[in-house]
């Protein structure tokens, strides 16, 4: 698997068939044989590795307590300006993989993280970063729309307050109707900026936590399932927006839905009970899967 | 037959209905179940009978035990002699208490009054009648209940529905006699406070600030009429729940965050049912420790430092009054705090704020309307508290701002005008209804104010 995993776009890509030739892709797959199997496999089939990367990772495995491992040598870089996708059954690690990124493990008691999590070279578990600071860099939308009990304003106007972003009033607000703006908000809610913002429906909501996430202009938003909870309207909504923030921020993005993963992300990367199975160019995982595992997947087979 | 066999038959007859009614249920539907072959599972239908057979009889079995004793009463005095008959009616009580003292005893007392043995023996004889019909009417009744929904069991018939509407008629039931009581409560209080109001005027009951309640027993006494300025009462309470709460917001507050934002599950663990304990240990208990040894303390300390201290003052009763209430306040914030979405703690973690940050700007906000409901609660029971002033704050209804003096409350007095020797209807005791009364009118406006807050704070965040 190791030889697969350098195929680079010039070679013929090998089939599913052929990375896992001993098993017929119709035998039904047994969990000890594809753990065995993704334990063999050192690194991530695909195009796992970029130059540059915004965020670089190595080895990650994260533990839930003694017992419960939840991530297993995650191994993978995730570029500058580039939205990816996150993939995979119910329970295979994407939202815990996403959280280790801007540090939100740490809320969660006994959750420990070991391997290399770089961002911009800079490590993330090192001791002397702040994650208070980090995740100012790395801000997050979750998979329910959670606006505080403030009003609109008052939950943009948040990230900015806490770091001090401004000091005179009129520049907050710029920073809020701005956020809003981008956040494709502020019209729907200029008139009523200091109504709650829980008062909002479940789309709005949803935007407002984007826009309340851009405020503190972060340089990589991770979005947990941000659009499971919305109707298609407002699920259309939120995927324009994320296509124009691509221009300023790097987007991680975990979603069930693998047209949604088409359509807005540059490159995907599919996880399975814990471990990184493949990332590559979002276009080859959907038309031509390496691995048999993500193959499945995207056909429907399981997951 | 007296009640409670009565009341045990009935039970044995309930028994059977079930049973039976269940039976015939399942008998008329062939033994087969299944809604399209009978509508309530066969239970229901021997519910059905049971309730037939104990509702009505057992309501005969009330009624008639709670009238006979009347007409018994009448009857037997109707045929007195006439002489007796027109006496004065409380002597004519006074002979029909002997009268029923010696029929309930069952022996009658030869050394009595001719007259009263022949009444006592009457009223026996009624009772017995009396008895005896009161049996055989309500089994009747019972006997005729259970047969009337026996006959109804059909396999269409909607048992179920009866017996849910029986249910929710009994709840209904229940509800009503609590709030019934408390009407009741609210009645008595309120008349006796209007007989205080024809003698001593409300304003100056309200606005008084001179408060003597003894009022002279005999004419000739000195002592004077009293005084019912209610005033000192009202500021002692005032005095001593706002130093209670002084202590046991901040300090419940602090420790509700503490557990549930920063303790670790051990700790919490320990730390809860160990600030639980506080609101088990009895209020004498607390009492004397505040009279015993926080008081002597206080005044040490005070004196020390040249401040002259009474013996038993506001600061002492406040002090364990704000000890005692602490796991009020923070029970139930803690609870509150807790309720909060992780959501809302994720949502200010990933904006990059810090716990404090988060527990200020997002956490406390959004636990506002129950952090007040507990700090209502905390201050009513500080309000209502007794003993510990009783104990540690002294009797003197002195008007002061100053916590190092003895001071009274409220509760304090209404105690003092009840216990020991009193007429029922001096002012000096009916004293106690009216400060009962206006205690009752500040908590409900107190109340009232709470609620209205809260659902305000609701009404914008949810
Ligand atoms: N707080 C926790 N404590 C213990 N185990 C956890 C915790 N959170 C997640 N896990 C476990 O870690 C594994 C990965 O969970 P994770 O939430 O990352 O899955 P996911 O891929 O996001 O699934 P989904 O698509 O359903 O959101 C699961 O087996 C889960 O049971
Ligand atoms: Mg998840």
């Amino acid at each position: 698997m190791n030889t697969v995993a350098l195929t680079n776009d010039t070679m013929p890509l090998p089939t599913a068939k052929d990375v896992s030739a001993a098993s017929s892709k119709d035998q039904p797959l047994d969990i000890q044989t594809i753990v065995e199997e993704l334990k063999q496999a050192s690194q991530p089939v695909g195009v796992p590795f970029l130059d540059d990367p915004k965020f670089y990772t190595r080895d990650v495995d994260v533990f839930y307590n003694q017992a419960k491992q939840a991530i297993f040598g995650v191994d993978l870089d995730i570029g500058k300006n580039e939205v990816i996708a996150m993939i995979g059954p119910s329970g295979c690690g994407k939202s815990t993989f996403l959280r280790c990124l801007n540090r939100m493990n740490d809320t969660i008691d006994g959750c420990k993280v070991t391997g290399q999590l770089l961002l911009d070279g800079e490590d993330i578990y090192g001791k002397d970063q702040d994650p208070v600071l980090l995740r100012a860099r790395v801000g997050m939308v979750f998979q329910k729309p959670n606006p505080f009990p403030k009003s609109i304003y008052d939950n943009v106007a948040y990230g900015p307050r806490i770091h001090g972003l401004t000091t005179n009033r009129s520049e907050l607000d710029d920073i809020v109707e701005d956020s809003l703006k981008k956040a494709g908000l502020f019209n729907e809610v200029k008139d009523r900026l200091q109504s709650p913002g829980t008062g909002l429906s479940g789309g709005q909501q949803q935007r407002l936590c984007i826009a309340r996430a851009i405020a503190v202009s972060p340089e990589v938003i991770l979005m947990d399932e941000p659009t499971s909870a919305l109707d298609p309207i407002a699920t259309a909504t939120i995927e324009e927006l994320i296509d124009e923030l691509r221009q300023s921020f790097t987007i991680c993005i975990v979603t069930h839905s693998m047209q949604q993963a088409a359509r807005i992300s540059q490159r995907t990367a599919y996880f399975h009970l814990g471990y990184l199975v493949e990332v590559n160019k979002t276009n080859t995982v959907f038309t031509n899967p390496q691995h048999r595992l993500t193959e499945n997947y995207i056909t429907g087979r399981f997951g | 037959m007296n009640t409670s066999i009565i009341l045990l038959l009935l039970l044995v007859l309930a028994a059977f209905s079930y049973f039976f009614g269940r039976k015939r249920a399942l008998a008329v539907s062939n033994g087969n179940r299944g809604v399209n072959k009978l509508h309530s599972l066969p239970g229901y239908y021997g519910n059905l009978v049971v309730v037939w057979c104990l509702l009505p009889s057992l309501i005969a079995l009330m009624l008639w035990s709670f009238f006979s004793p009347t007409f018994i009463s009448q009857n037997v005095i109707s045929s007195l002699p006439a002489e007796i008959q027109n006496a004065d009616p409380t002597k004519v009580n006074l002979f029909m208490n002997r009268v029923e003292s010696m029929a309930k005893a069952g022996a009658i007392d030869p050394t009595t009054d001719p007259a009263q043995q022949e009444a006592a023996r009457r009223y026996m004889e009624l009772q017995a009648n009396s008895n005896l019909i009161k049996a055989v009417l309500v089994f009747a009744i019972a006997g005729l209940g259970m047969f009337w929904a026996f006959r109804k069991i059909a396999p269409n018939y909607r048992a179920r529905n009866q017996v849910e509407k029986v249910i929710v008629g009994i709840m209904i039931f229940c509800a009503s006699i609590a709030i019934v009581t408390t009407l009741g409560i609210i009645l008595s209080v309120l008349f006796e406070s209007l007989r205080f109001f024809q003698t001593i005027p409300l304003t100056e009951f309200l606005f008084g600030t001179h408060w003597s309640p003894q009022t002279a027993i005999r004419t000739d006494q000195v002592g004077g009429s009293g005084s019912f300025g209610a005033i000192p009462l009202f500021a002692g309470t005032l005095l001593i729940s706002v130093i209670a709460l002084a202590i046991a917001v901040p300090v419940g507050l602090m420790s509700a965050i503490y557990l549930s934002e920063y303790a670790s599950k051990r700790v919490r663990a320990w730390v809860k049912p160990g600030l639980e304990i506080l609101a088990g240990i009895p209020t004498v208990v607390y009492g004397f420790f505040a009279a015993l040894t926080v008081a002597p303390f206080i005044r040490t300390i005070g004196e020390s430092i040249g401040l002259t201290v009474a013996s038993e003052s506001a600061l002492a009763a406040g002090l364990v009054m704000g000890v005692m209430i602490i796991p009020f306040m923070s029970s139930l914030s803690d609870d509150v705090i807790n309720a909060v979405p992780q959501a809302m703690r994720d949502g200010s973690y990933g904006m990059g704020a810090t716990r404090s940050e988060t527990i200020k700007q997002v956490i406390l906000p959004a636990a506002l309307p129950g952090i007040v409901g507990a700090f209502l609660l905390a201050a009513s029971r500080a309000i209502g508290e007794t003993m510990i002033v009783v104990m540690a704050a002294g009797l003197s209804a002195n008007l002061t701002a100053n916590p190092l003096e003895a001071v009274t409350t409220v509760t304090v007095q209404i105690v003092t005008l009840l216990t020991g020797d009193q007429e029922f209807d001096s002012p000096k005791t009916l004293a106690a209804f009216a400060l009962g009364l206006t205690l009752f009118v500040l908590t409900l406006i107190l109340n009232i104010f709470a609620l209205r807050i809260v659902r305000k704070y609701r009404e914008q965040y949810e």
